[in-house]
């Protein structure tokens, strides 16, 4: 079986930034597939590529077997992209943009009608399907721009960053309606830079930074790299965060780690609340306040640390051209 | 998504992608009152002050100002109304718009060409207000109505061919503010040509310029049919003389700011 999106060593420059360097990954059919990384880390760069946005300049890229240098238009048939921007027309209604895009897909007048209320049905936008789009919400336009990437039922649905700047109750709508699609039978590629967005929906992760593929896997085995929790203590005074991260370090877990400017100390654990127990022993021994204890998940930059042994740096995205973020 | 699913070969044919991105731009701006009122009361208050402020003191020849004013006005008027298709075109490319659509199976001219269409069918709006307008001041066609209509009909060939022009600056541009500020840079062309004033009443060098550049031949082409023989005469030569300039030039703006466009659509 071809694979949805096989890339190998693609590489891509803006100038003198190299945005992708010899990225690796492979997507297969009935996956959703979460690109995970930092700002800056290659993630847009990649997203455009496979949209046949931008060409890369080294490396092999295909997306349904179909190779994107040298046949542009084959992949284009098959994918449906959503951006980082809501690109869709305020001046139109709901039906209106769904039914343009359909039409431009190639579907007759009637077919794009049939396929936008469905569509409109589907992202739960039928009651405002008739309104101008300049009078929806942030959260109703993004769905409308994820319905007109949907809309020319593309065998594999593009998203680049899809929740980024959005309220939590619509985020977790947009999950839901991403979810319904995948049920459907839709290979999806995003990107995200939330490890739980990827938990939630990616059914696999490729982790990148720098332009390349650090890690690959499942949310689950990824996160276990990392350590399956993570203990955190907060301390009222920065003076205390020494001693805490020696009395923690009895903890069966990794190196404790100290942060000064949120005067917090945390550390990977493998297990559960018995450990938190353990760790809440320890620092009672402490004549110190504590203004916080908490046993949570790990977040994407622990889960790098992990994985880099370096932690994540927030460099600015590299520009494809003035004002358009390309990474 | 079972409805659609079928369309392995789906591709949209250029003249039916063409038509519906221009309807797009068209709806835009018709739902978009600001847009159409603005650019009116704009282009009517410079023809007042043209016609009664300035009007008094520059001697067009061998015709009332008015007459020579109007023509000159309403031609050059798509060179103010086509700053807005830069901007608009600097907008879609900065907010995504066009990245989806260069994601989609449609032929790359498309996007453009719609656009180019759909801006110079609106400007429609525009020419057709400013012509009434010119009446009521003073304006009176010396020549046939068939001419004039011919005459009307030119302004739209040149406006879909400075289109062009403007596309290409929205491209390059990079965001809105920046691509009105670049199509200021066409403004001198308004000015220096015979649209407001006489040719021969400039100065030896800016004279050679002002009578071969393409907006001299578009309004030259336009005056004289509106007005007829006897003004022909005035400005040195037949209607068909202008005609035929102004649209090799039409011609000339088209491919050569076609090409870049497209070009420059196509990398992204």
């Amino acid at each position: 079986m071809t694979a949805t999106i096989e890339a190998s060593g693609v590489v891509k420059r803006f100038g003198k930034t190299v945005a992708l360097n010899g990225l690796d990954l492979v997507a297969q059919h009935g996956e959703i597939l979460a690109v995970l990384g930092p700002n800056g880390a290659g993630k847009t760069t990649f997203v455009r590529s496979v949209a046949t946005l931008i060409r890369p300049d080294e490396g092999t890229l295909r997306v349904f077997g179909h190779d994107v240098l040298e046949d542009p238009g084959a992949v284009r048939q098959t994918i449906g992209l959503a951006g980082q921007f809501a690109a869709i027309e305020p001046a139109m209604t709901g039906r209106e943009n769904l039914e343009m895009v359909a039409r431009l897909f190639g579907q007759s007048k009637r077919d794009a009608r049939a396929s936008s209320t469905k569509v409109l049905e589907q992202m739960g936008l039928s009651d405002a399907a008739d309104r101008l789009s300049r009078t929806y919400s942030g959260g109703m336009r993004r769905k409308l721009d994820l319905g007109a990437s949907l809309v020319g039922s593309p065998k594999l649905l593009l998203l680049d960053e899809p929740t980024t700047g959005l309220d939590p109750q619509s985020r977790i709508d947009l999950w839901d309606a991403i979810r319904s699609l995948v049920d459907q039978g839709t290979d999806v590629l995003l990107t995200t830079q939330y490890l739980d967005e990827a938990d939630r929906l990616a059914s696999h992760m490729v982790v990148i930074n720098h332009g390349k593929a650090i890690a690959a896997g499942t949310p689950a085995e990824l996160k276990e790299s990392a350590g399956r929790s993570v203990i955190e203590v907060a301390v009222r005074e920065r003076d205390d965060l020494a001693q805490v991260a020696k009395v923690l370090a009895q903890v069966p877990g990794s190196e404790p780690q100290i942060d000064e400017s949120t005067r917090r100390v945390t550390l990977s654990v493998e297990g559960g609340m018995e450990l938190l127990r353990d760790a809440l022993k320890y620092l009672e021994s402490l004549d110190i306040v504590l203004d916080d204890v908490a046993l949570r998940q790990p977040k994407l930059d622990e889960v790098f640390l992990a994985l880099t042994g370096q932690a994540l740096d927030e460099e600015e995205e590299p520009k494809a051209r003035k004002g358009h973020g390309a990474a | 998504m079972a409805t659609a699913t079928l369309t392995a070969t789906n591709k949209a044919s250029l003249l039916s992608s063409t038509t519906v991105i221009a309807r797009r731009t068209f709806l835009k701006f018709i739902r978009t009152p600001q847009l159409v009122v603005v650019g009116t009361v704009q282009g009517a208050m410079f023809l007042l002050i043209f016609r009664y402020v300035f009007g008094g003191a520059i001697r067009a020849g061998g015709v009332s100002y008015v007459n020579f004013l109007v023509p000159g006005f309403i031609t050059t008027g798509i060179i103010w109304q086509g700053m807005m298709s830069a901007g608009g075109v600097a907008e879609d490319l900065d907010q995504g718009f066009f990245d989806r659509l260069r994601s989609l199976p449609i032929p790359r001219a498309a996007v453009l060409t719609g656009r180019a269409l759909a801006d110079s069918g609106t400007q429609l709006w525009g020419l057709t207000i400013m012509t009434i307008i010119g009446f009521a001041i003073g304006f009176r066609l010396g020549g046939s109505v068939a001419n004039g209509i011919f005459a009307f009909a030119l302004i739209v060939v040149f406006s879909f061919a400075f289109e062009w022009v403007f596309i290409t600056l929205g491209l390059y541009a990079g965001n809105a503010q920046a691509a009105q500020g670049m199509s200021l840079m066409l403004i001198p062309f308004t000015f220096v040509s015979s649209a407001f004033v006489p040719v021969k009443s400039m100065p030896g060098a800016l004279q050679a310029v002002a009578a071969h550049q393409p907006v001299t031949y578009m309004v030259d082409a336009v005056r004289t049919l509106v007005l007829g023989s006897n003004s022909a005469a005035a400005l040195g030569h037949t209607s068909g003389y202008y005609v035929v300039r102004a649209l090799l030039w039409s011609a000339g703006l088209v491919v050569v700011f076609g090409t870049i466009a497209v070009n420059r659509y196509r990398k992204g």
